[in-house]
């Protein structure tokens, strides 16, 4: 009896393993796919026949034979380059809403739940009306850096208003998140009043896109990202005994206030990154980790690679969207379309999973 | 094993624990006792090394608290707290192999012998049957039968339990304390456990501290310290202490009125 209990225990706790491999598998190879199919979509019609050899031609020299160089330039350094900056931005997202509804043991929480987003976009359209938006550097512009440095106030009045006695306490730094958030919101509105021509420009870039972004812009994310990464990963054993609540986590030798400063820390950069370089996009990061969880289950060790993955993929799809549904060629702001994507799979989970979400 | 001396403690603005001192030796089984507000779960709190210590000291063999290292502390001394609140759905073994993480190191892979002590823990703990189901899924008795699981996976020689056993039937109940109980005569484990119920404690508990208001009203073997005027002057209700033919445990029953003797 007990042997046998024993194997149907083994059972339910390898069967995950394949189910996660094939869903990591997927994920690639849906990013993949939807990379290839995007590279042809666009006002200027290149065949997938010259795309697929231009992406092979690294392999295999043959490849580039009689390719126009203007299509060669389209194609990698336009299309390729929006096409990885989707994936790292959706990733980085994705992965910043999961640490951070681990950290702050809230299912609703999301990368902009410290106010990071409203920060960068108050840096940004500060940036936007001080006439800066047109001030290059390496061939950057400065609303980026402008954004970023927003986003960093903004978490620095959080860190500062959901302090008590030394301790970050997950209610209280919320509460601060949405408090420094609503301030900077209306700060923002008194901006786009006080500059009526500016409105426009501000619009669209807190809503997000990744229109006319290029290979800097991957450049700019990718050490965030790579050291955000490493770090989640790093802790993701500390993130699975922090949802057992702080004081049983820290009974079982997890730094609580250690490791919530850090991830904290590290997600919201790589929030920022993320922002400084598309504008605000939302949804991604509360909705990606919700559904990856219903699928491989909370443990995060195999949790946060699909979340960064399903992330990419979903910023990728919209963005896809973004770019071709409109008839006209004008391109939708990406941030609507993960919103029009993103919010039906939050009712969803409201009416159906309401046990899940914990409600 | 642990020392406990002049512990005053509480939160900002409101001391709780106002001068306690006692020794726990190895394998003892103490009970804490004493009604609502009297600083029980304060004093665990401020033992696990959770609550700051405003003055006083609390050591575990022979060193200091703040000297440990969260992860050291956690390889000596396991705790359950009252009313832990889940987030995720983790499938029950996970939540049990989370009791072997003090021992991990980063990256190092399960060996044999985490899992032996998990199997071993939800064995004993009657859970192995739970080990697929989801921890949120479950009744609040069976999520304190698991948690007590990953307690003793933790593998450590310090028990503490604050109404550990509060949402458990009867029979789960006594099942889990006569764990307690042979693990403390065989293995030496410590425990110390704050309870409400008195004859649970009665039953297991070879020693209870009685708290009241933050100080210390009695201190000693059960057979001593459990009488009528300890209860009287602890809880302000009248008692009958009695013992049930062939036990050789004390019982009491609480009866409702104004206490006789002042």
């Amino acid at each position: 009896m007990s042997e046998e209990t024993c194997s149907l225990s083994r059972v339910g706790r390898r069967a995950s393993e394949p189910v996660r491999l094939t869903c990591y598998a997927v994920f690639v190879l849906s990013i993949v796919f939807t990379a290839f199919i995007t590279s042809g979509i666009g006002q200027f019609h290149i065949p997938y026949k010259t795309i697929l050899g231009l992406w092979l031609s690294p392999f295999d020299e043959t490849f580039l034979t009689d390719v126009d160089e203007r299509i060669r330039y389209i194609v990698i350094h336009v299309r390729l380059a929006r096409v990885c900056l989707a994936v790292a931005v959706g990733g980085a997202l994705a992965l910043a809403g999961a640490v951070y509804q681990g950290i702050l043991r809230n299912p609703l929480a999301d990368p902009f739940t410290l106010g990071v987003s409203t920060g960068a976009a108050f840096g940004a359209s500060t940036a936007i009306i001080l006439g800066m938006g047109g001030i290059h550097f390496l061939s950057l512009s400065a609303l980026p850096a402008a954004a970023f440095m927003g986003a960093m106030v903004a978490l620095y009045l959080v860190y500062l208003l959901g302090r008590i006695d030394g301790r970050l306490h997950t209610t209280t730094l919320v509460l601060a998140g949405i408090i420094v958030s609503t301030f900077l919101s209306s700060l923002i509105s008194l901006l786009k009043s006080l500059n009526e021509d500016s409105v426009s420009t501000i619009v669209f870039w807190i809503m997000g896109s990744l229109s006319g972004r290029s290979w800097v812009h991957v450049a700019l994310i990718l050490p965030y990202l790579t050291i955000g990464c490493f770090t989640i990963f790093y802790f993701s054993r500390e993130l699975d005994i922090l949802s057992l609540g702080d004081i049983q986590a820290q009974q079982m030798g997890v730094d609580v206030q250690k490791i919530r400063f850090w991830l904290l820390l590290i997600a919201s950069l790589v929030t920022a990154a993320a922002v400084a370089v598309s504008g605000v996009i939302g949804f991604v990061g509360l909705v990606v980790p919700h559904l990856v969880r219903l699928l491989i289950g909370p443990r995060h060790r195999s949790l946060l690679p699909a979340v960064f993955l399903a992330g990419g993929l979903l910023v990728l799809i919209a963005d896809t969207i973004a770019r071709s549904l409109l008839a006209s060629g004008e391109e939708l702001p990406v941030g609507v379309v993960t919103a029009i994507l993103g919010g039906p799979f939050f009712c969803y989970l409201l009416l159906h999973r309401r046990k899940y979400l914990q409600l | 094993m642990i020392r406990v001396r002049d512990l005053r403690c509480g939160y900002p603005g409101h001391e709780v624990i106002r001068g306690v001192s006692f020794d726990v030796m190895r394998g003892e089984f103490v009970g804490i006792l004493g009604p609502n507000g009297s600083g029980k779960t304060t004093l665990l709190l401020a033992l696990g090394g959770i609550l700051p210590i405003l003055e006083g000291e609390v050591g575990i063999h022979g060193s200091p608290l703040g000297k440990f290292k969260p992860k050291d502390l956690a390889r000596r001394m396991a705790a359950l707290c009252q009313n832990p609140e889940i987030r995720f759905p983790f499938p029950c073994e996970e939540i049990v192999h989370m009791g072997r993480y003090p021992h991990q190191k980063r990256w190092q892979m399960e060996n044999p012998y985490d899992a032996a002590i998990v199997k071993r823990s939800m064995e004993i703990t009657d859970t192995l049957d739970l080990s697929g189901r989801l921890i949120t899924a479950l009744s609040g008795g069976e999520q304190q039968r698991v948690l007590m699981a990953k307690a003793l996976a933790q593998d450590t020689p310090i028990l503490l339990l604050d109404e550990a056993t509060s949402a458990m039937d009867i029979h789960r109940k006594l099942q889990i304390f006569q764990v307690l109980e042979r693990l403390s005569s065989e293995k030496e484990l410590t425990v110390l456990t704050v309870l409400h119920d008195v004859n649970t404690a009665a039953l297991f508990c070879r020693r209870m501290i009685f708290l009241k208001e933050g100080v210390m009203v009695a201190d000693g073997p059960t057979e001593e310290v459990l009488t009528e005027e300890t209860l009287e002057v602890v809880y302000r209700t009248r008692v009958l202490i009695y013992e049930p033919e062939g036990t050789g445990k004390r019982q009491v029953v609480f009866l409702p009125g104004r206490v006789e003797r002042s």
